[in-house]
């Protein structure tokens, strides 16, 4: 019973690392997406704002890097990856919380990240040199994924900390 | 994202958006010395296909062509825009109905841009095959043709016709679950009750007559308006005072070309908003009709020129533009 006790304590946290990665990476592959497409719809009219528009199509795609950070902290905490150590059932749990604000706000934000991408391409392609201020405006979501970034990273540390 | 976000769409049509004539381009237009000036300015701003030989109506013509076709490779299924394009199919439907009648060969009257071809339309009606038309298209086309080749009306003929685009158009706007083309619908149905009230009243037609033309809408009554136009103009302008058309009256004191001006007026100020949309079919329908109310500008203009008409006389038929 201990024996499958800390094995359900490990698998936890793998699943954590896992929707860190996952759905964090699924908004960026959404926000990424659309704003792909409302760039190569401006590229079509015209192929000088391609440099422009790229930018701003990428800028969805950090959120996935966070998740893929998270996942890749995660794991390497558990012993999934380098040394292996033996994880509490408590302690796979709190891993596996320590994930969840990076995978759901990841998602979300990315999501979002992108709509607000699609309609700055919409003003780069009518307004080119308001490039600088049509990037402000998806970047101010990126904010949320980077405090849910922090607190992931902050939880994750601080739970290795902990001897339970 | 669903597939009716028209992502890629909106945005080809934000940098075609670019390309529409402002007010200064209007302005230019306008102050062009000559009609040949005006075809050159157009040329230079790349209305046409380069061939300076063509008449004003084959450049028209040209530009809409080319609209549709962006649109075409924009939308995979056109249907949804079929509200705009109900008014040429029925205008076909009349000019066939009439062409039927009269076993003229003049083919001049028909519209390109029909969800049926013109000619598909002649030969049906030419046939009696009525039920092969849209269903929509079936009953008014057949009692159409019965009432003019039994009366020989004309006017008869059209305003069973007119009144069946309306209720097209009216049915194609609320099935559209679109505010912007529900909006254009009401607006078109209400501004051709309104003209056809004011027109009916002006040659003292019966009641009977009027409530046959009117087709219903959301914002007017169609039988109060109908007894406003069998009791005089006044009434009409009463009537119109207690609806969302009442800034209208004064535009339609005017002239009857005052009050088209303020119709369309009144649709472009309501999508101009579109401009700032980035998803949805919206910003495509309102580059549509930006496009047809430029069209429409410029064959005022080029009219004007080319009829030598006073430069006032042409800048009061002008419209506002989209962008």
């Amino acid at each position: 019973m201990a024996n499958l006790m800390a094995n359900l304590g490990l698998a936890f946290a793998i699943l954590g690392a896992a929707l860190a990665a996952c759905l964090a990476g699924a908004g960026s592959a959404i926000g990424v997406g659309v704003a792909g497409q409302a760039a190569a719809g401006v590229v079509t009219e015209d192929p000088n704002k391609f440099s422009k528009v790229l930018v701003l199509q990428l800028l969805p795609g950090t959120q996935g890097i966070y998740g893929l950070l998270i996942a890749f902290i995660c794991l390497s905490q558990v012993g999934v990856i380098g040394t292996p150590v033996e994880v509490s059932f408590a302690k796979g749990l709190m891993y596996f919380c320590a994930c969840l604000p990076m995978a759901i706000a990841g998602l979300v934000s990315a999501k979002f990240q992108g709509q607000a991408s699609v309609a700055s391409i919409g003003l780069v392609a009518k307004k080119p040199d308001q490039f600088g201020k049509a990037m402000i405006f998806p970047a101010m979501v990126e904010t949320y994924a980077i405090l849910a970034l922090l607190i992931s990273l902050l939880a994750i540390m601080g739970v290795s900390n902990i001897n339970i | 994202m669903s597939d009716t976000q028209y992502t890629y769409a909106v945005a080809r049509i934000r940098s075609k958006e670019l390309l529409l004539f402002n007010a200064q381009a209007i302005e230019q237009l306008l102050s062009a010395k000559s009609y040949d000036e005006c075809i050159r300015l157009l040329a230079d701003k790349g209305w046409g296909s380069g061939d300076s030989r063509i008449s004003a109506e084959e450049l028209l013509a040209q530009e809409r062509e080319k609209t549709w076709n962006l649109i075409g490779e924009l939308v995979p299924d056109l249907s949804v825009f079929d509200v705009f394009l109900y008014a040429n199919d029925y205008h076909n439907l009349k000019a066939a109905v009439k062409q039927v009648c009269t076993g003229s060969e003049d083919f001049g009257l028909y519209i390109s841009h029909g969800t049926v071809s013109a000619k598909a339309l002649y030969d049906m009606v030419n046939a009696h095959d009525f039920y092969l038309l849209p269903e929509k298209m079936r009953a008014p086309a057949q009692e159409a043709y019965e009432a003019l080749s039994q009366t020989r009306d004309g006017q008869l003929c059209d305003i069973i016709i007119d009144k069946a685009a309306l209720e097209a158009i009216y049915t194609a706007g609320k099935a559209s679950h679109n505010d912007l083309i529900e909006k254009y619908a009401e607006l078109t149905v209400a501004s051709a009750d309104i003209k056809t009230a004011v027109r009916c009243c002006r040659t003292g037609k019966p009641l009977e007559f009027i409530r046959r033309a009117l087709a219903e809408c959301d914002t007017l009554n169609a039988a109060k308006l109908a007894q406003a136009a069998v009791e005089g103009i006044e009434s009409i302008c009463d009537y119109l005072s207690s609806t969302n058309y009442a800034e209208a009256v004064e535009a339609l004191a005017q002239s009857p070309s005052a009050f088209e001006r303020w119709c369309d007026n009144l649709m472009i100020r309501d999508i101009r908003p579109q401009q700032y949309v980035s998803f949805g079919i919206g910003p495509l329908a309102a580059y549509i009709l930006g496009r047809e109310n430029e069209i429409k500008t410029v064959r005022i203009i080029l009219s004007g020129k080319l009829n030598g008409l006073p430069d006032a006389s042409v800048r009061e038929r002008v419209r506002e533009m989209y962008v």
